[in-house]
C-alpha cells in the first residue's frame, strides 16, 4: 500500500512541476494545487497506514489510527485552500490589468519596468 | 447569457434549505462526531452558491444583504474571544470548559465552549468563500 | 499571570479584528493600530522582563500535556525578537500614516499590518514544527496582501512570483514536517531534539535537515534561493518594504537556527559545513548586488541579503561565540533595515525618484535626515561604538577561533562593501549640487522622518549599551547552546 501511494504521491509532483513550468499562469495555479494534494497524500502516507477505530474514547477497538496526521492535512488543506482561491483572484486581476497571462510576458526587465 | 432554467431554479430552491438543514446537522454532529464548523460552513457557502448558479449575482444579494467580510470579523470575534476567555480565569489560553446541562425540552444536553469556538470557524469559512466567489463573479 | 506570553500574539489579533469593521473610518483605524501596537509592545517588555528574571516561559496550550498538545516557549531569543518586531511595527504604522495613502488605509492595511505581526510573533514564539508552519502562513496570507495592495502594475506582476516561490516552499515545508514526523513520531521541538538525540542522527535526518534548510532558505534569501528577493521587494511601497526587509528574512534566519542549534546539531561535519558555504557565497553575492545598482532601494535590499548572509554564517561556526555574535546582529540588523528604509523612504518622497543619478544635495535643505542617515549607514557598516559592531566582531571572532580564516575574512571585507554601498547613496543623494524637485514642499518631511530616527536611536543606544546587553544576549545563547535547557523548561523533567 505505502508503494502505490509512493507512486501517486510522485505522479501527483511529477505532474505539478511539469505544470508549474509552462507559462500559463492558469496551469501554473493548477500545478500548485496538484502540488499541495501530493504533500498532503505524503503526510498520510508517513503518518502510517493502518486499519483502526476513529481515535474517540467510546470506540473501544483494538486498534487506532493515529489521529495526527489527519489533524495537519486538515490543516494543510485550509491553508492551501485559502492561497489557492487568494492566488486565483490575484491571477484575474492580473490578467485584467497586464492584459495577459504568460509568464514570458510578465518578466522584471528593464524593457517592461 | 440567460438560458431558460425554470427546474434548475425551482429544485435549488428547495433543496438549498435541504442543504442547509444538513450544513446545520453537521455542524452540530461536531460535537462529538465528525463534522464541525468548518464542514457546515463550506456547505452553507455551497448552498449559496447553488443559488448563484441558478439566479444571477443580484438575485442573491437582495436574498442575502450581508457583507461577508463583516461576517468574517464576526466569526473572528467569536473564535479569539472564545480562546481569550481563559484568559480572564488565568488557565492555559484556549482550554475549553465543558459539561452536562439540563435544559427543558431538550433534556440532558452536553454544552461545551469549544461550540462557541467552532460558530466563529462556520461564520468564517462561509464569509471566506462567498467574499472569494463574489470577487470573482462580479466583474461579468 | 501564565498566559503572558500569549499577549503579544493575541493583542494584533484581537486588534486586526476590529479593524476589518472600522475600514470606512480611517482615524479611528489609525489611533486604534497605535495604541494596541504600543500594548504589544508594552507586553512583549514585561514578556521579556520576566524571561530574564524567572527562566524560560512556557503555555501548553489548550492545557495539553507537553509532548502531545501545541506548546508555545518564550526564551529569551524569541523575547528579544518580539520585543524588536512589535518596536519596528509601531514605527512603520506611524511612518504610514502620512504615506501610504487613503486608498491602501482603506483597504484593510492596517488589519493586515496587525496579522502579520501576529504571524511574525507567533513564529518566533511556537515551540512546535507544524504550528510553526501554521505561523509561518499567517504571515504569508498577511505579505501577500501587503504586497499586492494597491494592485499597480508592478506589484501585480511581482507579487505573481512571491506568492509561487512561497507557495512552492510551504508545500516543501509540510512534506519536510511529514518526512521529519515519520521519523522522529513527534512535533514538539524540545521533543524532537530529545528524540533525535536518543537515535542518533541518521542518514535520513541528515536528508531532511537540508529539506529544511530549502524551506527556510527560501524565506530567509540564502543563495541560490535568493532570486525572487529583489524582484518582489522591490513593488510594493516603502513602508511594506522595510517591514518585509527587516522582518521576513530575519523569520527565516530563526528557524534556521532554531532547528540547527536545536535538533540538526548532531552532524555538523556535513550540515554546519553547508551552511557554511552557503553563507559565504549569499555575502558576495550580495555584496556584488549592493554595488552594482544605482537604485536606493535596489541597494538597501542587496543589503539585506549580505546580512542574511553574514547571520547565517554566525549559525554555521556554531561557538558561543559566533552565537551571541548572530543574536545581537540580528536584532541591530533589524532595527537598522527598517530605519535604512524609512529614510531612503524619505529621499524617495523628496526627489520623487529612487534612481540615484538624479538626486543630490539633499544636506541643504535636509540636514537632519542626512545626519541620521550617514549614523545609520555607519551603524550598518559596523563601525564602532555602533550596534552592528558588537555583533560582527564576535562572529568573526567565533569564526577565527574555529580556524575558518578565509570565511572570516570574507564576512569582514564585506563590511566594506556594505560601507561603499550606502555612502555611495549618502555622496550622490545628500551631497552634489542641489536640485530642484517638484513637489518638495509639500512633503511631511520632519513627520516621516521621526520614525526612521526612533529607530537610528535605538540602534545607537543598543550599540553603546552592548555592556547592558551582554548578559540578556547570553542568556539567549544558553539555550541555543544547550538545548538541554529548552528542553528541561519545555518538557519540565
Amino acid at each position: 500500500m505505502e508503494i502505490l501511494m509512493s507512486l501517486v504521491i510522485g505522479a501527483l509532483l511529477a505532474s505539478a512541476v511539469y505544470l508549474m513550468l509552462s507559462k500559463s499562469l492558469l496551469r501554473i495555479i493548477i500545478g500548485t494545487g496538484l502540488l499541495s494534494h501530493g504533500a498532503h497524500l505524503l503526510i498520510i502516507t508517513m503518518g502510517g497506514l493502518k486499519r483502526g477505530a476513529a481515535p474517540l474514547l467510546g470506540e473501544e477497538a483494538a486498534a487506532y489510527v493515529d489521529p495526527l496526521p489527519q489533524a495537519l492535512i486538515l490543516t494543510a488543506i485550509v491553508i492551501s485552500f485559502g492561497v489557492t482561491a487568494f492566488f486565483l483572484v490575484l491571477a484575474y486581476r492580473a490578467y485584467q490589468e497586464l492584459g495577459t497571462d504568460n509568464m514570458d510576458e510578465m518578466r522584471g526587465n528593464e524593457a517592461n519596468d | 447569457m440567460k438560458t431558460n432554467d425554470v427546474i434548475l431554479q425551482t429544485t435549488s430552491k428547495v433543496v438549498f434549505f435541504m442543504i442547509v438543514l444538513f450544513a446545520i446537522h453537521l455542524f452540530f454532529a461536531g460535537h462529538y462526531n465528525p463534522g464541525g464548523g468548518f464542514v457546515g460552513g463550506l456547505m452553507t457557502s455551497g448552498a449559496i452558491v447553488l443559488l448563484l448558479l441558478a439566479f444571477d449575482i443580484k438575485t442573491v444579494v437582495k436574498g442575502f444583504p450581508i457583507d461577508y467580510i463583516i461576517l468574517v470579523g464576526i466569526g473572528l470575534l467569536f473564535a479569539v474571544g472564545t480562546a481569550a476567555g481563559s484568559l480572564l480565569f488565568n488557565i492555559p489560553f484556549f482550554t475549553h470548559a465543558f459539561g452536562d446541562v439540563t435544559l427543558p425540552v431538550l433534556g440532558k444536553t452536553s454544552l461545551h465552549t469549544a461550540m462557541l469556538f467552532d460558530t466563529g470557524v462556520y461564520l468564517v469559512v462561509i464569509g471566506v468563500t462567498m467574499t472569494i466567489i463574489q470577487t470573482i463573479g462580479e466583474s461579468e | 499571570m501564565i498566559n503572558l506570553l500569549i499577549l503579544p500574539l493575541l493583542i494584533p489579533l484581537v486588534t486586526a479584528t476590529v479593524l476589518i469593521f472600522l475600514t470606512k473610518s480611517v482615524g479611528a483605524q489609525r489611533v486604534i493600530s497605535v495604541i494596541s501596537t504600543i500594548g504589544t509592545l508594552a507586553a512583549s517588555i514585561v514578556l521579556l522582563l520576566t524571561v530574564k528574571n524567572e527562566g524560560i516561559q512556557t503555555i501548553n496550550v489548550s492545557s495539553w500535556e507537553a509532548p502531545f498538545g501545541i506548546t508555545l516557549v518564550s526564551d529569551m531569543l524569541s523575547a528579544l525578537l518580539v520585543t524588536t518586531t512589535s518596536l519596528i511595527t509601531l514605527c512603520v504604522i506611524l511612518y504610514s500614516f502620512r504615506s501610504i495613502g487613503a486608498s491602501r488605509e482603506r483597504f484593510y492595511y492596517y488589519s493586515v499590518i496587525q496579522f502579520l505581526l501576529v504571524g511574525v510573533n507567533g513564529a518566533f514564539t511556537t515551540g512546535d514544527i507544524f504550528n510553526m508552519f501554521v505561523f509561518f502562513e499567517v504571515m504569508l496570507m498577511a505579505s501577500y496582501v501587503l504586497i499586492v495592495i494597491g494592485g499597480t502594475k508592478i506589484q501585480l506582476r511581482e507579487s505573481i512570483k512571491y506568492i509561487l516561490v512561497n507557495v512552492i516552499s510551504s508545500a516543501l515545508f509540510v512534506i519536510a514536517v511529514a518526512l521529519l514526523y515519520s521519523v522522529v513520531g513527534s512535533l514538539n521541538m524540545a521533543d524532537i531534539s530529545q528524540r533525535i538525540a536518543e537515535i542518533g542522527q541518521l542518514p535520513i535526518l541528515t536528508v531532511i535537515a537540508v529539506l529544511f534548510l530549502i524551506v527556510f532558505g527560501l524565506k530567509g534569501a540564502i543563495f541560490p534561493l535568493y532570486f525572487w528577493l529583489p524582484g518582489s521587494y522591490y513593488a510594493p511601497p516603502v513602508p511594506v518594504l522595510a517591514l518585509f526587509g527587516s522582518l521576513l528574512t530575519k523569520v527565516g534566519v530563526y528557524s534556521i537556527l532554531r532547528s540547527y542549534s536545536l535538533f540538526f546539531y548532531h552532524d555538523q561535519a556535513f550540515t554546519h559545513e553547508l551552511l557554511g558555504i552557503l553563507a559565504i557565497i549569499t555575502v558576495i553575492i550580495g555584496g556584488i548586488g549592493a554595488i552594482a545598482y544605482w537604485d536606493v532601494k535596489k541597494i538597501i535590499i542587496y543589503n539585506i541579503i549580505v546580512a542574511v548572509g553574514v547571520l547565517v554564517y554566525g549559525i554555521s561556526v556554531a561557538t558561543e561565540e559566533s552565537y551571541k555574535g548572530m543574536v545581537f546582529y540580528t536584532i541591530h540588523d533589524m532595527i537598522i533595515k527598517a530605519a535604512l528604509f524609512l529614510l531612503i523612504g524619505v529621499m524617495i518622497k523628496i526627489t520623487g525618484t529612487s534612481d540615484l543619478r538624479k538626486m543630490g544635495g539633499l544636506m541643504k535643505k535636509y540636514p537632519l535626515l542626512g545626519w541620521t542617515f550617514l549614523i545609520a549607514a555607519f551603524a550598518l557598516a559596523g563601525i564602532p561604538p555602533l550596534s552592528g559592531f558588537v555583533g560582527k566582531l564576535l562572529i568573526v571572532r567565533g569564526g577565527f577561533a574555529e580556524g575558518e580564516y578565509v570565511s572570516s575574512l570574507i564576512v569582514l571585507l564585506s563590511s566594506l562593501v556594505v560601507l561603499y554601498s550606502v555612502i555611495k547613496i549618502f555622496m550622490n543623494g545628500f551631497w552634489k549640487a542641489p536640485k530642484e524637485y517638484p513637489g518638495e514642499d509639500s512633503q511631511p518631511v520632519t513627520f516621516l522622518w521621526v520614525p526612521g530616527a526612533i529607530l537610528v536611536l535605538t540602534s545607537i543606544l543598543y550599540g553603546v549599551g552592548a555592556e547592558v546587553m551582554y548578559p540578556i544576549i547570553s542568556q539567549a545563547t544558553d539555550a541555543l547552546v544547550n538545548p538541554t535547557i529548552y528542553i528541561d523548561a519545555v518538557l519540565k523533567e
